[in-house]
């Protein structure tokens, strides 16, 4: 299904995208607060891009620089070149401990890679330890937001989750019995894993160390608490100084929830005594947009998620309805890159007003690179789009003015005579919701023809 | 002073009041305004829809029509923002550049060609004014709420030297229409919700009256005020600057 297709199913329940609006605005607002607290906002946004910029165009070597260090420190690395061979090297790794419990905290790439399901298909226990994605878990769905996976949900949904699965009291709705319960529940989940899986916020190439940023420290407890820590990332994660995580972590919690910084900023080095640490590192496709001139930018994204936040469209239209892992601005300009095919409408899922590149903490150009994969879109579908022939007629006509002028006036007669009915059908769907302009009796033009001798103009 | 009036599509064959405004407008301030008349379009539908190619004849129309001209004005940012923008798709010469760099929407040639400091005009209604997006992060003509920076907004620059006029505070101040080009058909619902949301914001603040730039998203607009029976009037701002009244 499309995006407007889905779109147009999640919008039938007013109340809840009213609901789901409001909230993702008010963590927008709470953005603005923040950033404007920070004087010098857009000066940290010109460093960030520019650091990122940098990363890029080295990025080979801060990857060896950082696999280096990492090994000198005491972790394994590994090199995965898609979603299956970071499957199966986190697989070999907990086969080899013989690990059979998993806890993962936050983790949009094992996400993007599908390993919950692989694991879970090989025998091993996976429980994600993020509340939020924890009840997408338990629900069998995908997260709806990158930073707030369960932003689709009420606490009454909530409530009605853990009844089912966690025995919580039915009908219960009050947040913080419902933390209450998750938090026993993901305790006991601690204790008994036999390795803990991270994301990676942030790589650092001088050091061989990674950053990893929750709320709720459910990072640090799982991989302090197991003998194995895997820590998975893409190859677009390093960032070359330590003091550069003086930029990135202003910038982070503040565009992200409007918070000045995240709860927790954890920062792992080498392994504790005994214990084992994995960095595995993963391309799955960025070496190929990276490839790409007009999109390489996209790579810079830091996953912060407040273009989603932003997004007018995203807040109406809910996570669930872009196919792609990463919904919203900065998943439709990745998502053409992965395959063109499947998420070709997620381009089209904007109105292209800008919002998410003035709200990108790293500066992204999302919606002109979303203009640009429409073009390729276009050009490259095989045409199942009866919209490219409506276009090619439009720009035969806009470019023949004799011919403009007579589907003008046969437009605006029609539009004057024909009854509602016939106007406001199924095929028009701007008469969903909305009333077409009441036609002039003359185009300008003709107005301009009739009436320039007495403005007195020449033409 | 040979000024080019540009009159994009939708404005010359739906609303062409907005375009009279601004020909008298330009007039009254001492311009010689000249109409070509085999404009059209200046191509962004079916740019913005992914045709780009499609939209190069009207380009090339677009460059021959306005070439001769000191200035080429339209009351549309976001089309002018498109001829500024995305004429990279023509093969670049004097004349496409002329162009590119010699047009203006008309709040940005009033104000920074013109250099005018007053109107005279009078306009005693509470006035919501809608942002478009393409004037605010295309054309840069205001500051966005997301950039961190001194408030500023050329479109109320202007409005504010109307004699009565009284603007309502927003509770959203630039958010999208949802009107999109291609979008509000193909994503109808959205859009429509979209709208939607954006008239009731005005509505609840206590417009009489909504205007802004660009007439597509007024057109959006004015298509939900109408369809829900809203008694909230849709205005230009050029027609507001050129003394636009209600009074029967």
């Amino acid at each position: 299904m499309t995006h407007s297709e889905k779109a147009t199913r999640y919008i039938k329940d007013e109340a809840r995208v009213d609901w789901h609006d409001k909230a993702l605005w008010f963590v927008r607002q709470k953005r603005d607060i923040q950033t404007k607290k920070v004087p010098e906002w857009e000066t940290l946004r010109e460093l960030a891009s520019q650091i990122k910029a940098n990363v890029l165009s080295e990025l080979d070597t801060y990857l060896t620089q950082f696999e280096e260090n990492a090994i000198k420190n005491g972790v394994t690395v590994h090199w995965a070149k898609d979603a299956q061979e970071h499957n199966d090297i986190i697989l070999r790794i907990l086969n080899g401990k013989n690990a059979k419990k998993l806890v993962k905290s936050k983790s949009m790439l094992t996400e993007e890679c599908h390993l919950n399901s692989f694991l879970e298909k090989n025998g091993i226990e996976v429980v994600d330890t993020d509340l939020g994605e924890r009840i997408v878990q338990l629900r069998h769905e995908t997260p709806s937001h990158i930073v707030l996976p369960a932003i689709h949900l009420k606490k009454e949904d909530v409530g009605e989750t853990f009844h089912t699965h966690l025995g919580s009291e039915k009908g219960a709705k009050d947040p913080q019995y419902l933390t209450g319960v998750a938090r026993e529940h993901l305790r006991e989940k601690f204790l008994s894993a036999d390795a803990a899986l991270t994301g990676v916020n942030f790589a650092i190439a001088e050091t061989g160390g990674i950053t990893v940023c929750t709320n709720e420290g459910n990072a640090d407890l799982g991989a302090h608490l197991a003998p194995v820590h895997i820590a998975s990332m893409g190859i677009e994660k390093i960032i070359p100084r330590q003091s550069d995580l003086g930029v990135f972590l202003r910038m982070l919690a503040r565009n992200a929830t409007g918070q000045a910084i995240t709860t927790y900023s954890s920062h792992f080095l080498k392994p504790n005594n005994g214990q084992e640490m994995h960095f595995v590192i993963v391309d799955n496709g960025r070496t190929e947009q990276l490839g790409r001139v007009d999109f390489r930018k996209s790579l810079y994204c830091i996953r912060c998620g407040a273009c989603l936040n932003t997004c007018p469209v995203y807040r109406r239209s809910g996570g669930h309805s872009y196919s792609f892992t990463i919904p919203g601005p900065i998943g439709s300009i990745l998502s053409p890159g992965v395959d063109l095919k499947k998420y070709a409408s997620m381009a089209f899922a904007s109105t292209l007003c800008g919002s998410c590149s003035d709200v990108c903490p790293v500066k992204i150009d999302i919606h002109h690179q979303l203009y640009k994969w429409r073009q390729i879109i276009v050009n490259e579908s095989n045409s199942s789009f009866s919209k490219k022939q409506i276009m090619k007629a439009m720009g035969f006509l806009f470019s023949h003015p004799g011919l403009y002028r007579f589907a003008g006036k046969t437009g605006r007669k029609l539009v004057s005579s024909l009854p509602g009915f016939v106007l406001y059908n199924g095929l028009n769907t701007w008469g969903n919701g909305r009333e077409l302009p009441q036609p002039p009796a003359q185009s300008f033009r003709e107005w301009y023809l009739e009436n320039k001798h007495k403005t007195g103009n020449k033409l | 002073m040979k000024v080019g009036l540009f009159v994009p599509c939708y404005v010359d064959q739906f609303y062409p009041q907005v375009a009279v405004a601004t020909l008298q407008l330009l007039e009254k301030l001492g311009c010689e305004v000249g109409f070509p008349l085999n404009q059209t379009c200046c191509g962004q539908p079916m740019a913005n829809a992914g045709c780009e190619k499609e939209s190069k004849a009207a380009a090339k129309l677009f460059v021959e029509n306005f070439k001769d001209f000191d200035y080429i004005v339209g009351a549309a940012p976001s089309c002018v923002g498109f001829v500024k923008e995305h004429y990279d798709i023509l093969e670049q010469n004097p004349d496409v550049s002329h162009v590119r760099t010699k047009i203006y929407d008309i709040t940005e040639f009033l104000l920074d060609i013109l250099k005018i400091t007053k109107i005279d005009a009078r306009f005693p209604y509470k006035v919501g004014f809608h942002q478009s997006c393409h004037a605010l992060r295309g054309m840069r003509m205001a500051q966005s709420s997301e950039i961190n920076g001194a408030s500023f907004s050329m479109q109320k620059q202007l409005l504010s030297m109307v004699d009565g006029l009284e603007f309502i505070e927003l509770d959203r101040t630039d958010e999208c229409c949802g009107f999109g080009g291609t979008f509000c058909v193909t994503e109808a619902a959205v859009s429509a919700k979209m709208g939607s949301d954006r008239v009731a914001d005005h509505e609840r603040n206590g417009a009489q009256v909504i205007t802004g730039g660009d007439v597509s998203c007024l057109m959006q607009l004015e298509g939900v005020i109408r369809r829900q029976n809203k008694n909230i009037k849709v205005v230009h701002l050029v027609e507001i600057l050129n003394g636009v009244s209600f009074e029967k």
